[in-house]
């Protein structure tokens, strides 16, 4: 029987991933774009094992509302990365340097 | 339901939205060309928007008369003061901005963007929505919204390499931070049962499980993300000094209201029956940002870089009004909160008016040697905000510091003041270093540009604000900040 616990690990798992997928990737932005995703994933897996455990819909409205954000911030990431690769000619991680910090 | 008290609640949310979508279509139809009519328009909104709190903010609105849409929007007295603060802001954003984008500095494409001041309308709207969230969902849409719309502001200048990195680095950073808040809210509506506040308020009264506590340290993560409090403040130095000046302007502002604002109504209004949880966690941030805000400082070249320093330290004195968990922390936040707008805004209208003969601006501290000889008003007026800044009396500055301290210290909590206290006075180094560099060195002489009458009005009216004529404002200041603190604590 799978119950909220295995939902609730799977998620956890897909989030450690995505943070890590930010943080350990040196190679490509788009990475961490999908590295973004899969954290909203992890919520959205969150929301909508613990909206059907808890026999609430709020979840699932709030799950929906994510995937909207998501879709938004997915655009304009990618529209700002358009930018940047037309300027510098590259979105390596590693030339992300002009300023350090 | 009856919707119309809804409404007629989010009315100043309503102008701005509407005359957000307006010029929009007007920025699409008209061009660049109209984009200073379209900023003279955004301004006038933001203005009928702010008019139209002040009434409520005089009456100390609080209870049930404040809700809207069955609960997921609070607009109490606290919302209101936040309104009020974020509005000005903005309102100052906007008229900086038409001369620095025509100005050699925004790059080959010169001329006012028409989107720019859109773009602040829509962010104005959803820090309206921050600081009057009363659900994790009207909360998650507002700070969206305002971070959405910060992303592309970073990266208005689409030229610029730093402005594109500026916009790169705070959107991977941005959605990160969402992405740990998010995670919290979900584990916080599943170990409780509801998003909205009282509701998870309900769920977190007495001992507090594992995942409850996982998800209130998510959530407090992800707003001091958003605040840029140590330990998450490593993207503010960048985006600051990348993203162009009456952007970041505007960053050091606004959002940091609604920021700061929104971790108050959660910290008190949520997580109020777990206040021994969460304030040790805020009481480090708080001395960990007010110390190494101070010391980031000290070796900076870039003064935009240097106020970023400065603003992370400053939300270190004003996280340490919030963690001492009492009304009279809350009220001494907002009133420090209400001067650190005041002085910020200041120093960076000074800096836009660090203009050369053909209004490229400069901003270095080589640029600003001996400033007094060439631009001793802009050198007085930024003597002024330093030492405001540093807390040195009589300026405002040193009243803001006082009343956080006071707090610090009646409820208790000698060692953490005195700390903040020493490293304020590593603070002073570099603040002062402005003025040594302005009046003592040798005179660059690069700065001698003129600026419009907006700046110098703008510049005017915040110096005044920081100058001891501001104390005649304390007396009233300290009305609203009591009034909107104690709105925060009616749930308690």
């Amino acid at each position: 029987m799978i119950g909220i616990e295995h939902y609730l690990t799977v998620g956890a798992i897909l989030f450690v991933l995505g943070v890590l997928g930010i943080f350990l990737n040196r190679k490509n932005v788009i990475v961490i774009l999908m590295a973004v995703e899969l954290i909203l994933l992890a919520v959205n897996l969150n929301l909508v094992a613990f909206s059907a455990f808890l026999q609430d819909l709020t979840g699932q409205i709030f799950a929906m509302l994510v995937l909207t954000v998501a879709a938004a911030e997915a655009a304009i990431g990618l529209a700002i990365l358009v930018i940047y690769f037309r300027t510098r000619g590259s979105i390596a991680v590693d030339d992300i340097n002009r300023m350090k910090g | 339901m009856d919707f119309v008290p809804s409404f007629a609640l989010i009315l100043p949310e309503l102008v701005l939205s509407f005359a957000g979508l307006m010029l929009l279509l007007l920025a699409a139809w008209g061009g660049d060309g109209a984009g200073r009519k379209i900023a003279i328009a955004a301004a006038t909104a933001l203005f009928v928007a702010g008019i139209l709190i002040v009434p409520g903010l005089h009456a100390g609105t609080d209870g049930p008369a404040t809700l809207a849409f069955g609960g997921l929007i609070k607009v109490d007295s606290f919302a209101l003061f936040a309104k009020a603060l974020i509005y000005l802001a903005a309102i100052g954003a906007l008229i900086v901005a038409p001369a620095f984008f025509a100005s050699p500095s925004a790059g080959t494409e010169r001329g006012m963007r028409a989107e720019y001041p859109v773009l602040i309308l829509f962010s104005s709207v959803g820090m309206g929505l921050m600081v009057s969230a009363n659900d994790f969902m009207t909360l998650y849409l507002g700070l969206e919204l305002t971070s959405l719309t910060s992303y592309v502001l970073a990266a208005i200048l689409r030229r610029d390499t730093r402005s594109g990195e500026a916009g790169l680095k705070y959107f991977v950073l941005g959605a990160l931070a969402s992405g740990i808040l998010l995670y919290g809210m979900s584990l916080l509506y599943g170990f409780t049962g509801g998003t909205g506040f009282a509701a998870v308020r309900a769920g977190l009264t007495g001992e507090m499980g594992t995942g409850a506590l996982f998800g209130v340290i998510f959530v407090l993560s992800g707003l001091a993300f958003k605040i840029s409090a140590v330990p998450f403040h490593m993207w503010t130095p960048d985006v600051y000094e990348g993203a162009p000046t009456p952007v970041t302007a505007f960053f050091s502002t606004a959002p940091k209201v609604a920021a700061v604002g929104l971790t108050a109504r959660v910290a008190f209004e949520v997580f109020g029956a777990q206040i021994a949880a969460w304030q040790q966690i805020v009481m480090f941030m708080a001395l960990a940002s007010i110390i190494f805000g101070a010391l980031g400082a000290i070796g900076q070249e870039n003064l935009k870089r240097l106020l970023a320093y400065s603003s992370i330290n400053n939300i270190g004195f004003i996280l340490l009004g919030l963690a001492v968990a009492k009304v009279e922390g809350a009220a001494a936040m907002l009133v420090y909160l209400f001067i650190y707008v005041a002085m910020s805004l200041g120093s960076f209208v000074a800096l836009l008016m660090l203009r050369g003969e053909d209004g490229t601006l400069y901003e270095t501290f080589a640029d600003i040697r001996g400033l007094s000889v060439t631009r001793p008003g802009i050198a007085w007026a930024l003597l002024l905000f330093m030492f405001s800044l540093a807390g040195i009396p009589p300026l405002l500055g040193f009243y803001s510091k006082f009343v956080v301290f006071q707090a610090t210290i009646e409820a208790g909590l000698v060692a953490f003041g005195a700390i903040a206290i020493a490293a304020s006075v590593i603070g002073a180094f570099y603040y002062i270093k402005f003025v040594k560099v302005m009046f003592f060195d040798e005179p660059a002489g690069v700065v001698t540009g003129k600026s419009g009458a907006g700046h110098w009005a703008l510049l005017g009216l915040t110096a005044l604000i920081v100058s001891p004529l501001g104390y005649l404002l304390t007396p009233s200041l300290t009305d609203l900040a009591g009034k909107a603190a104690a709105s925060l604590f009616l749930a308690a």
